[in-house]
């Protein structure tokens, strides 16, 4: 069965040069970067080129960069980093309700020790308004982490207004922009933010392979102690293969970034426009302000997990946000927190189109997903509408 | 994370639709907790002729409407009374733990019909 992978904001296929760039450390390059003789050197040097090449994507210097082994590490690190270095100034963060888990659950656990954490509502396009971070500094804040954009609505924040506010304001930034490092222009001098998470295998390069972007200057406690690796910052023997993937990844990111959005972007559009003809269908994030291959619905009267599953029957790979597609069983917050009710979220559905999508597959998807929605509505008690269901809270024990 | 018997029932589920001539009616579940099932029996002389379901639902509530509806058919009202949430399980090869008590919601629903049944013939 052919199969059409529209889950690229789960991760991408790796590029077939990010793998040839990556196989030589796999294999005769196996030296380790701190060692003084030829097979580290070269080891090193790879490190060093991967550190020019990452830095070069997001307009920072080289030395700006420090390597993780994921984006959810990089947010980790940032937020308690940034607190800890911090925490004599001032003992108050500032986070959006729609933040990944990564800084939700960070942003959590930092509550627990101590820290006093703001969560910012959303309009209901998913927008963070930048007033209201400037109302909810105090004296006592030392940083604000919002998202830039999300994976699951697809919207992009408007990061460059929040961070003149937080520069007036003498306050630490930090974005997670996992979702657009290498899908969209980032460049983190014109955007004004002090410290950005990202990972390789949202732009083609390899798992494993994360950075965070902290501008010179900025003091931050290690995630990890140990080693003299990434200036001390982060210890731990390099993985030096992923690494030099997540080199060439950006490499390539950076030369093709334009091409990539003007062949997904016309496709997504094409991919909306077809879907909000079918009744009972709703679009969310932001209409425009959004990644150009990010397409989120809620679809009313069926739940979504059982939409994925049968267009992976028909070889079409998406995710959902719907509770019971998560192993958590929740809704998801973000969902909830653009207002859409929980019954309705049941239905999300989301769809992110990569370079590899086409023409061909988009036009079989637009084929398909009604007939999806059509099957499964035919099955829903709430076919004709919500009649008689009970308004109330889910008490179901999970 | 399914079944092959999960995926086949979700697939292409049996007894799918509204049953006008039922003589009960059973609802079970939540929209806002992501799962509703509704079964229709008709009933015969205490033996369950026919059976029917909507679900609104995940996979697994696909497949255990499905199942519940295809075990009862012939069953005597004491018989099908004893279908649980394990037994509908069983009878699917299993079901991710995680989706064994919002999503297994058809014995719930078949007994919540039986009972409707009997309340009318009082």
């Amino acid at each position: 069965m052919k199969t059409i992978y529209l889950d690229n904001v789960a991760t991408n296929p790796l590029h077939p040069e990010v793998l040839e760039a990556m196989l030589p450390y796999f294999r005769e390059l196996y030296g380790n970067p701190l060692s003084l003789y030829e097979p580290g050197i070269k080891a090193r040097e790879a490190v060093e080129k991967a550190r020019e090449n990452t830095a070069s994507l997001i307009n920072a210097k080289p030395k700006e960069i420090i390597f993780t082994a994921s984006g959810a590490e990089a947010n980790n690190f940032a937020l308690k980093g940034i607190a800890y270095a911090n925490q004599n100034k001032g003992k108050h963060i500032i986070i959006s309700k729609i933040e990944h888990h990564s800084v939700l659950n960070t942003a959590r656990f930092l509550e627990k020790s101590g820290f006093a954490v703001t969560y910012l509502p959303v309009d209901k396009n998913g927008i963070v308004n930048p007033e209201d971070v400037e109302k909810a500094i105090n004296k006592e804040t030392i940083l604000i982490s919002i998202i830039h954009a999300s994976p699951e609505i697809g919207t992009i924040e408007p990061i460059t207004e929040i961070g003149r506010i937080a520069k007036k304001k003498g306050v630490i930034f930090h974005t997670d922009a996992v979702a657009s490092v290498g899908n969209i222009p980032v460049d983190v001098q014109s955007l004004g933010i002090d410290l950005m998470s990202f990972a390789a295998h949202q732009f083609y390069g390899p798992k494993g392979a994360g950075a965070l972007y902290v501008r010179e200057g900025t003091r931050i406690v290690p995630l990890i102690y140990g080693g003299i690796q990434e200036g001390g910052r982060r210890a731990g023997t390099e993985n030096v293969p992923a690494i030099a993937g997540m080199g060439k990844a950006a490499e390539l990111a950076k030369s093709n970034l334009q091409k990539r959005i003007d062949h997904i972007k016309p496709l997504r559009d094409k991919l909306i426009s077809n879907a909000l003809k079918i009744d009972k269908l709703l679009l969310t994030g932001h209409p425009d302000q959004r990644l150009p291959g990010h397409a989120s619905f809620v679809v009313e009267y069926i739940e979504g997990e059982a939409m994925l599953l049968l267009l992976a029957a028909k070889g079409i790979y998406c995710a959902s946000g719907s509770a019971c597609s998560s192993k958590a069983l929740k809704a998801s917050p973000v969902l909830i927190s653009i207002g859409i009710p929980s019954h309705l979220a049941q239905g999300s559905v989301v769809f992110t189109l990569g370079q590899d999508t086409s023409d061909e597959n988009i036009a079989y998807f637009n084929e398909t997903f009604p007939q999806i929605i059509t099957r499964l509505r035919e099955i829903s008690p709430y076919a004709k509408g919500w009649e008689g269901m009970e308004d109330s809270s889910c008490t179901v024990k999970k | 994370m399914y079944s092959e018997k999960v995926m086949d029932h979700f697939t292409n589920p049996r007894n799918v639709g509204e049953m006008p001539d039922a003589n009960g009616i059973g609802v079970e579940g939540n929209p806002v907790c992501g799962d509703v099932m509704k079964i229709y029996i008709k009933i015969n002389e205490d033996k369950i002729v026919d059976a029917k379901f909507q679900t609104f639902g995940c996979g697994a509530a696909i497949a255990v409407s499905s199942m519940v509806t295809e075990m009862v058919k012939g069953m005597t009202l004491d018989e099908a009374l004893k279908i649980t949430k394990a037994s509908l399980a069983e009878a699917l090869d299993g079901l991710p733990p995680q989706k064994m008590h919002c999503s297994n919601l058809g014995a719930d629903a078949l007994h919540k019909a039986i009972a409707d049944y009997r309340s009318k013939q009082k």
